[in-house]
């Protein structure tokens, strides 16, 4: 193995895109992500890394970049951020509707208005329907390494689809965390060359992102449909290559504490980490708390979150985004949508919270838990909440 | 392209929809688009390709006899070449079915 050692994730996350090869990044600096391309721009710069750098005017052109890049079968990264990302947005379903496999770290944060460049998932959640596969860091040590196997991934010719990792503005991107990093051969073994089968070639002409009239545009999309569904499959299959190269294992939804657990919380990136604190605390208790950690958010885990969710009585889940007007927070609605046709399943109380860069503690946790079990009880009628506002 | 596009289901897609035989765009009929069609009125005609060179579809050829036609297969009944044409030969006449 490597040698481990105490570096800001942004940092790592770039390392990461260094020590798979990239062959080229096209990003536009925005916070809370500027640290990661900063950081590839100078190891472009000094040579560290042998890749091509194209600073561009907007996120927009980013993605339009990394198309380009994509298509001729360079090993592509980006990395963007909130606003960046949905400058993006149409970008985005090219990249996945034509198969091309681009890697983009995403530092997650609130969407405007009102501005604000603190951490949630809104910006998450706004791209949910882009086609890409996405995968959800908890820490440090995650976000190197699931970029690492991102580039596997998405690059395996069953997949050939964008990966998006996503990493929580500040509460990751900005903290310093022992990291382990493998050696360069090491990373080598487990990443082979980017293949992409129909590059633009002079020599075997090919035709990309043609107009599609209605005769085929369905057949399109559902091509995508199964293929971005089949890459689940795939996904764990390069996960557990991961594990055994590396020794540390990942799933589409981690469990912690649920053997037994009545009810559960349900977290979706960092806030993961303290949510275990407040689950050790209520079993120290005697209370019956576990949690689960959704880490594949596209292709959603349908048949492993019915699994893990269990014989539990009471599930709550914590939306880091605003489904405005809507059934709750995104992820919410999700889990109860997928767990609808169970003939036995949980009460499920959504609550929405750590907007904009506000923090969720342990103390808060537990009030969650005490809430989630009063709305039990009274059947509150409310949908979901917007946990801790000021009334 | 070996089906036609009303057969091709969404397993006989090349991955992103890439089209890998170039040039099949060919055998696409946008002469279903048209309304109109250009008529031919060849005693006026002086040969001098101006039809040719404006067609957007870029599907009139010299047939033959040295006259401009367009192809209905590609043809979209746009009438540029009418309009342009010097000295009137071409004039639009309703499509029927």
């Amino acid at each position: 193995m490597g040698k481990r050692i105490g570096i800001e994730v942004s940092l790592a996350i770039a390392e990461a895109a260094k020590m798979a090869n990239t062959d080229v990044v096209a990003a536009y600096p925005i916070t809370p992500q500027t640290h990661i391309v900063e950081h590839l721009a100078e190891l472009v710069a000094s040579g560290e890394m042998n890749a091509e750098y194209i600073p561009v005017e907007s996120e927009h052109s980013a993605m339009s970049a990394c198309l380009g890049s994509a298509v001729v079968g360079a090993r592509t990264f980006t990395a963007t951020a909130g606003q960046g990302l949905e400058l993006m947005h149409e970008v985005l379903y090219v990249a996945s509707a034509m198969r091309l496999p681009i890697i983009m770290a995403v530092a997650n944060r609130a969407l405007s208005s009102p501005l604000n460049v603190w951490g949630d998932q809104s910006d998450m959640m706004a791209v949910r329907d882009t086609g890409w596969i996405q995968i959800i860091c908890e820490n440090g040590q995650e976000a190197f390494d699931l970029t690492v196997c991102a580039f596997r991934i998405g690059e395996d010719r069953r997949v050939l689809l964008p990966v998006m990792i996503h990493a929580d503005g500040f509460y990751l991107t900005h903290v310093v965390e022992p990291i382990e990093f493998p050696k360069q051969e090491e990373v080598d073994r487990f990443l082979p060359p980017n293949q992409f089968p129909l590059p633009l070639d002079p020599d075997k002409p090919v035709t990309m992102g043609a107009f599609t009239p209605p005769v085929m545009y369905t057949e399109a999309k559902k091509a995508q449909e199964v293929n971005l569904r089949a890459s689940k499959k795939i996904i764990l299959e390069h996960w557990a290559e991961f594990g055994k190269a590396f020794g540390r294992h990942y799933h589409p939804i981690e469990q912690y504490r649920t053997e037994g657990a009545k009810t559960l919380l349900l977290t979706l990136g960092s806030f993961g980490e303290t949510a275990m604190t407040a689950v050790d605390k209520l079993r120290s208790e005697g209370k019956e708390v576990g949690l689960l950690k959704l880490r594949l958010w596209r292709p959603f885990p349908f048949e492993e979150v019915r699994q893990a969710v269990g014989n539990a009585e009471t599930l709550i889940v914590l939306d880091r985004a605003l489904s405005t007007g809507g059934p709750g927070g995104p992820v919410f609605s999700e889990i109860r949508s997928a767990l609808y046709s169970e003939k036995k399943r949980p009460r499920i109380v959504g609550f929405v919270a750590g907007l904009g860069g506000r923090d969720i503690t342990v103390a808060e946790f537990e009030k969650m838990v005490k809430r989630s079990s009063e709305l039990a009880k009274t059947g509150g009628e409310q949908e979901f909440e917007m946990f801790g506002v000021r009334e | 392209m070996k089906k036609n596009e009303n057969e091709l289901t969404w397993k006989d897609l090349e991955i992103g929809l890439i089209v890998t035989e170039p040039g099949s765009t060919r055998e696409y009929r946008t002469g279903d688009w048209r309304s109109q069609l250009p008529r031919y009125d060849f005693a006026k005609c002086i040969k001098c390709g101006l039809c040719k060179l404006y067609c957007p579809e870029g599907c009139i050829k010299e047939n033959a006899d040295g006259y401009f036609e367009a192809n209905m297969f590609w043809c979209k009944g746009c009438g540029i070449c009418a309009k342009e044409c010097p000295t009137g030969v071409i004039s639009m006449a309703e499509e029927e079915e």
